[in-house]
């Protein structure tokens, strides 16, 4: 097994996420992590989904999600040839007498903090995942109290834009 | 991997959103005032629908008014929500036009859930309409609101929920659009109540925008050389022909390369008939009950041509020593078929009549070139198992009548032109290879779901269609008494089917499993409808309850003059209760998760062959 990052282009409908989630779950696949949002264009929205599959389902995968109507577009993104990033918001236990050792960790990561009480602070950090769980790794003696992660979103890198490239398609029938 | 290179400019132009309304399509749809209500009924005139299979309900009802004064839409009222979606599927599949069915919301909807299936299954174009609660009592557990759109996501090809009625004309073209073309398949259009009863206006829309849908109908030119040249070369070719010829309507074609090609071809569950029975190259259907040569010559080709077949399991066997000699070409119009079950070497996605009709000069030229390939010692071995393995029968040792000479004189007797459409179990196999087909769309089955009760709506839905042929539903007690109830829909709206009960008096397909697999333990296959029982219900009677005629034979010199009474009757349904053998088994067989290299003739008997070379 091996993780892919894909980028699924959709129609900005209601239902759609359900429609990509639910296909799958009910063809076995495993989504390990998930991320929907809106893109340049009004009318399509762009989902990212990472998944552990061999290339043979994968293949699968991506023609049973070009079968969905509102699917407009699928690329994989390689590691190499593309960002990748998730976001994660962590509240850890700080005193006056830990919050130094938290804050230099902070500093370490470039990350931020966002919010401070006398007994903790939440940190907002982005990164890919091997970055996030050394993060991880470098807070918890002080104590974490709470995690929250978004699903990876990822762009490929140089100039061309692969919603360019769909909505020319779409256009060209003009 | 960037799936999107390579699919076809699109049709349309998609309407910017807050567009204008296009300008109608004809003269004849001029935009107009309408409610909601009736601009379901106008859109499904304009998109050409002659017959709607459904049952009225409070989040429908709206629509059932005005479609009482439509003069171009038959309604037609079944008596269960799935007889109604079966209804579709056989009017679909006998016509090659999209069915419809209607039903209300809730539990009319949830009704609909294992017709939409089978559809979804078999590749049926059907297009559901069912009321939804009103748009603002969605989500709050409305009386007889169920989540039809999340229920039906799996199980068909698109779906859509319109609480605004201005979207009605275009969602009913689209829904149409996405039925019949590509893959054929389902789509429910749930429209809220609301949406029924607001005004709005008409129009129908000149181009369909649908930018992620552009099935690629045309074959790419250099698969279909490749495939030529391997069909050319091949020494052991096999054309392994599936349901997707007969969507593609690719008869004629399919017999062009039949002929050309001189290779053996075996027709599957769902493609019989595509290739006439008669026509000397035919070995008959593959599979689970297959005839011998058919599973054989797979097993042993050197070439497989696939074509709108997708390599399943009833078909393949265990899947791992399926074919093991063999290249394989697979042509299918679904890109998401080719390599699923099994590896194609040269996967061809096209409309199966584009691909066969490029096909036949490819391989016209490689004949030129390189001569036609000699299938002499080929042809010797499959013509030895033709004559060594026919299909047959054993007569029944308990004097009751054999359910395979009953079905098969059913179809010597009615001939080639009729419709013949099965339910699913012992009665579908021997009708799948007893009656001889010469014809597309004259064997409708639930193949896919195997849906027991698809018989008698589907023969009706399809006598709807082809009023003038000669409807056979051949069904089994089972099954009949699913979906008999449509025997009134069929009564009442002179709808004259012709229904046989083989009549074994038990769920037979699974009780012959018990026999072999299971020790002979019968648990719950005994249905207490035939020869020496109680007979309830008495089949007769029950056809008699319901306006029909009702026929019965219990001997082989009465199962002609029956049949042929029920062939003279022509202003009503009619019954016949044959009461067969139970202990009559299905043969050939392979059993479940086994090779076919295991495929046995009769029980105990397997074909002596040569599986090393």
């Amino acid at each position: 097994m091996s993780r892919h990052t894909l980028s699924v282009l959709v129609e900005n409908k209601p239902g759609v996420l359900a429609r990509v989630a639910g296909l799958f779950s009910r063809r076995a696949f495993n989504i390990h992590s998930l991320a929907v949002g809106p893109t340049e264009h009004d009318d399509i929205s762009r989902i990212t989904v990472v998944v552990d599959v061999d290339a043979l389902p994968l293949e699968q995968v991506t023609k049973q999600l070009n079968k969905l109507v509102n699917v407009i577009k699928i690329v994989e993104l390689e590691e190499k040839a593309s960002v990748q990033r998730e976001l994660l918001l962590v509240k850890v236990r700080a005193d006056a007498t830990q919050r130094s050792g938290v804050l230099e960790v902070v500093n370490l990561f470039r990350a931020h903090v966002v919010d401070v009480v006398p007994d903790a602070v939440t940190i907002e950090v982005t990164g890919g995942p091997e970055k996030l769980s050394a993060l991880l790794v470098a807070l918890e003696p002080y104590g974490i109290r709470e995690i929250v992660q978004s699903g990876t979103v990822a762009i490929g890198r140089g100039a061309r834009s692969i919603t360019d490239r769909a909505l020319e398609r779409v256009s060209r029938s003009a | 991997m960037d799936q999107g290179t390579t699919p076809p400019a699109p049709r349309a132009i998609p309407t910017p959103r807050g567009a204008t309304p296009q300008p109608p399509a004809t003269h004849s749809v001029v935009p107009v005032e309408v409610t909601g209500a009736e601009s379901i009924v106008r859109s499904l005139e304009e998109v050409g629908v002659e017959v709607v299979f459904g049952i009225p309900g409070g989040a429908i009802l709206p629509t059932y008014d005005p479609l009482m004064d439509s003069t171009r839409l038959r309604h037609i009222l079944v008596r269960h929500e799935q007889g109604g979606g079966h209804a579709a599927e056989g009017y679909a599949s006998a016509t090659g036009k999209v069915g419809v069915c209607m039903a209300t919301s809730g539990p009319g909807a949830t009704n609909l859930v294992t017709p939409i299936a089978d559809a979804n299954m078999d590749s049926v174009p059907l297009v559901a309409i069912t009321g939804q609660v009103a748009a603002a009592s969605i989500g709050t557990d409305a009386f007889q609101e169920a989540d039809i759109l999340g229920i039906t996501m799996p199980i068909t090809k698109h779906n859509y929920l319109v609480t605004d009625p201005d979207e009605i004309p275009r969602v009913i073209a689209e829904a149409f659009h996405i039925a019949a073309s590509g893959r054929p398949g389902p789509v429910l259009v749930d429209i809220a109540k609301s949406a029924m009863q607001t005004r709005t206006t008409f129009s129908w829309p000149h181009e369909i925008s649908l930018p992620g849908y552009h099935p690629v109908t045309k074959p790419h030119s250099k698969q279909i050389r490749e495939a030529a040249r391997l069909l050319a070369t091949a020494r052991r070719p096999v054309l392994y022909v599936g349901g997707g010829a007969v969507r593609a309507r690719a008869a004629a074609e399919l017999r062009r390369l039949a002929d050309l090609s001189g290779a053996p071809v075996v027709t599957t569950l769902m493609a019989r008939g595509v290739l006439p029975d008669s026509h000397p190259q035919h070995l008959g259907m593959p599979g689970m009950h297959g005839s011998v040569p058919a599973v054989l010559s797979l097993q042993k080709a050197d070439l497989i041509v696939a074509l709108g077949a997708r390599f399943d399991d009833r078909v393949t066997g265990k899947l791992s020593t399926f074919a093991p000699h063999a290249t394989i070409v697979h042509a299918d119009i679904d890109p998401a078929e080719i390599g699923k079950n099994r590896v194609a070497d040269v996967p061809i996605v096209g409309d199966l009549r584009d691909v066969i009709t490029d096909l036949v000069p490819a391989l016209e030229k490689e004949h030129a070139q390189h001569g036609k390939p000699d299938l002499e010692a080929w042809w010797h071995q499959v013509d030895d198992w033709r004559l060594t393995y026919p299909l047959g029968y054993t007569e029944t040792e308990d004097g009751l009548l054999a359910p395979q000479h009953v079905i098969q004189r059913i179809g010597e007797l009615t001939g080639p032109e009729a419709i013949y459409a099965a339910g699913v179990g012992q009665h579908q196999m021997w009708a799948a290879q007893f009656i001889r087909f010469e014809r597309s769309n004259a064997w409708l089955n639930s193949g896919g779901l195997g849906t027991m009760g698809y018989s008698v709506p589907a023969a009706m839905g399809a006598k709807v269609g082809e009023p003038d042929r000669v409807v056979w539903s051949i069904d089994g007690d089972g099954c009949f008494q699913m979906t008999n109830q449509e025997l009134a829909t069929c009564a009442i709206n002179d709808i004259p089917i012709k229904v046989a009960v083989v009549n074994n008096s038990s769920l037979g397909m699974v009780r012959q499993w018990q026999t072999l697999f299971y020790e002979s333990r019968y648990s719950n296959t005994d249905l207490h409808t035939g020869h020496g029982t109680k007979r309830i219900p008495d089949f007769v009677k029950m056809a008699d309850a319901y306006g029909c005629v009702g026929l019965r034979a219990e001997s082989p010199a009465e199962v002609d003059d029956v049949i042929k009474k029920a062939l003279e009757i022509d202003d009503q349904p009619v019954v016949i209760d044959f009461t067969v053998s139970r202990d009559a088994m299905v043969w050939p067989m392979v059993a479940a998760g086994v090779s076919n290299d295991e495929v046995q003739y009769a029980r105990g008997i397997s074909p002596t062959w040569d599986r090393e070379d």
